[in-house]
């Protein structure tokens, strides 16, 4: 089967010197969610900018659905809808002829385009706001705008650079809905996010991107069976006043009800409680200190820093 | 894409530009109106009943080609480049960059939607010259041509002007500091007759002289230069800039990094 993206060997040298890239390679399967992470700086953006002929690459190779970047570009740009990290629509167009124009790039005429606009606008709470010009819309709204217009010629891939950046978590949550929904329907996509839960409950796949290297490709599932510990906060009556002895377990207390347990790999939870129990503790709710792919992902980012510094 | 697609995204674009001059029209289509109407009262009648002949035309008479083809060669290029760096300003023109659109389409739709502001002010001062003067077309087919074909050449100036453009301030620096001169010298005011042979000469070099006599040979059958020549000449530089632009865009000067 055809991959709905291949990377080979993808490098950035900018016209400052600037390495961003350094051979990056990777593949992407069709009907595939992947995230690619990582810090700020890492290439992230580059690479999506290459892909989305927004970048000029200094070399390597980029093909979509079969279609070289460099050979084909046009049949690459019809598989492709973006939404870049940046509002990047006039803000003083109104909301439905962002849409219907951007529909009229791609060939789609007035009457398609604007059944169109209407189905996204509505899907995405937009409707109401058709014609308000853009600059009026809150942040939220402009995020979602900005996935309407990806959507409107319906690619075939979808890349979407940290498309939940500045949105409330109630919204973020409906969006991750709707992207849920346009994966089950076969559209491919490719996020860059900073907020690792949504990498976790979104994508089957990560990629992890350093310093202009690919670190880590593997399945979410994969990823997070090498976290080795995980650490959970646990409120509990009555206060203490002093560390209650746990054997096995590093813990912490960070305050009088709030106690902080690690958990090594494969330690399993039950004998914690048991212990607790033993003391008298009663525990009334828990949970994770930190995301944990956020975990990982320091771990890992940390990890390659410090083997770049000993090498 | 398909030859109907092509249109369609053609259309899109044209149809963009031609919404934005006319949505913000205080800005675009009056300006040169009232500019152009003071020219005529005070140049025209109040200092040009003193002047009296110029080329065998009463001063009126002469200097409105000259004023008509001034408003249509400084509106299609202000519509391109303001529109063009606006949208890189803005980061729009990234719709277009990761749209299937072909270059030689985003070039055209740029320079017609700067040739539909150029004609449209163009025809508001041809109407407004007739409370004027009496105004008797010549040659229509050289009048609509090289209006046309100036304002597309303009328009193309423009689209470079924007593609190296940094800032607001690149905008504006080739209108200001060569556009202008160009124009007020290129013999809108005055034949070049009038002048000693060394500045006639010099005058020569000036490609807006061209345009403006061309133009008025067509409405008064007058002309300070060879028609042919100045039609080819035109011709040449279109296809030098269009070359020149699309090479721009292939590369993504100013466009990607």
């Amino acid at each position: 089967m055809t991959t709905a993206l291949s990377i080979r060997d993808l490098r950035k040298v900018y016209d400052n010197g600037f390495e961003a890239l350094k051979g990056v390679s990777f593949d992407v399967q069709p009907g595939d969610f992947m995230a690619l992470l990582g810090p700020n700086g890492a290439g992230k953006s580059t690479t999506l900018g290459i892909v989305s002929s927004l970048v000029n690459k200094s070399s390597g190779t980029v093909n979509v659905f079969g279609h070289d970047l460099d050979s084909d570009p046009m049949k690459v740009k019809t598989c492709l809808g973006v939404v870049p990290q940046e509002f990047n629509f006039n803000m003083f167009e109104k909301v439905e002829h962002i849409l219907i124009t951007q529909a009229g790039y791609y060939g789609i005429g007035a009457k398609d385009a604007r059944q169109r606009a209407e189905f996204y606008l509505r899907k995405l709470g937009l409707w109401e706001k058709r014609d308000v010009t853009a600059r009026m819309l809150s942040g939220g709204m402009k995020r979602r705008l900005m996935i309407a217009r990806a959507l409107m010629h319906e690619p075939r891939l979808l890349i979407l650079d940290e498309p939940t950046a500045g949105v409330d978590i109630e919204l973020r949550r409906s969006m991750w809905a709707f992207l849920q929904e346009l994966n089950d329907a076969g559209t491919t996509i490719i996020l860059t996010t900073h907020y690792l839960e949504e990498a976790e409950s979104l994508c089957r796949n990560i990629a992890i991107i350093d310093h202009g290297n690919i670190v880590h490709n593997t399945s979410t599932r994969e990823l997070l069976a090498q976290l080795n510990t995980e650490t959970f906060l646990l409120d509990i009556q009555p206060g203490l006043s002093q560390l209650p002895a746990l054997s096995g377990y590093t813990v912490r207390l960070e305050n009088e009800h709030l106690l902080e347990v690690e958990v090594e790999k494969g330690q399993g939870l039950n004998d914690l409680f048991a212990q607790l129990q033993q003391q008298q503790i009663s525990v009334s709710s828990m949970r994770n200190k930190a995301n944990r792919l956020e975990e990982l992902f320091v771990s890992l980012v940390e990890k390659n820093l410090a083997e770049k510094e000993s090498a | 894409m398909k030859p109907q697609q092509l249109w369609v995204a053609f259309w899109t674009i044209l149809y963009r530009e031609v919404r934005r001059f006319t949505r913000i029209w205080a800005q675009t289509l009056l300006p040169p109106v009232i500019t152009i109407t003071l020219y005529y009262i005070i140049f025209g009648n109040l200092i040009g009943s003193r002047i009296g002949e110029m080329g065998g035309f009463g001063y009126m008479e002469y200097i409105v080609p000259g004023l008509i083809m001034m408003s249509v060669i400084t509106n299609s290029y202000s519509n391109v480049v303001s529109s063009f760096y606006s949208s890189k300003f803005q980061h729009n023109v990234e719709e277009l960059l990761v749209s299937p659109v072909p270059n030689w389409i985003i070039l055209w739709g740029y320079v017609f939607g700067g040739v539909a502001r150029g004609l449209i002010v163009g025809v508001m001062v041809t109407l407004l010259s007739l409370f004027f003067t009496d105004l008797q077309v010549h040659h229509l087919g050289i009048t609509i041509l090289v209006v046309i074909l100036t304002a597309m050449l303009f328009a193309l100036g423009g689209f470079l002007n924007a593609i190296f453009a940094q800032s607001f301030d690149d905008v504006s620096i080739v209108p200001t500091f060569v556009l202008t001169p160009l124009t007020y010298l290129g013999g809108v005011f005055y034949s070049i007759n009038l002048l000693p042979e060394f500045w006639q000469n010099v005058s020569m070099l000036n490609p807006i002289l061209y345009m403006v006599n061309t133009f008025r040979y067509g409405i008064l059958g007058v002309s300070d230069i060879n028609i042919g020549f100045a039609l080819t000449a035109v011709v040449v530089f279109i296809a030098l800039l269009t070359s020149w632009a699309l090479h721009l865009l292939k590369t993504g000067k100013g466009l990607r990094s």
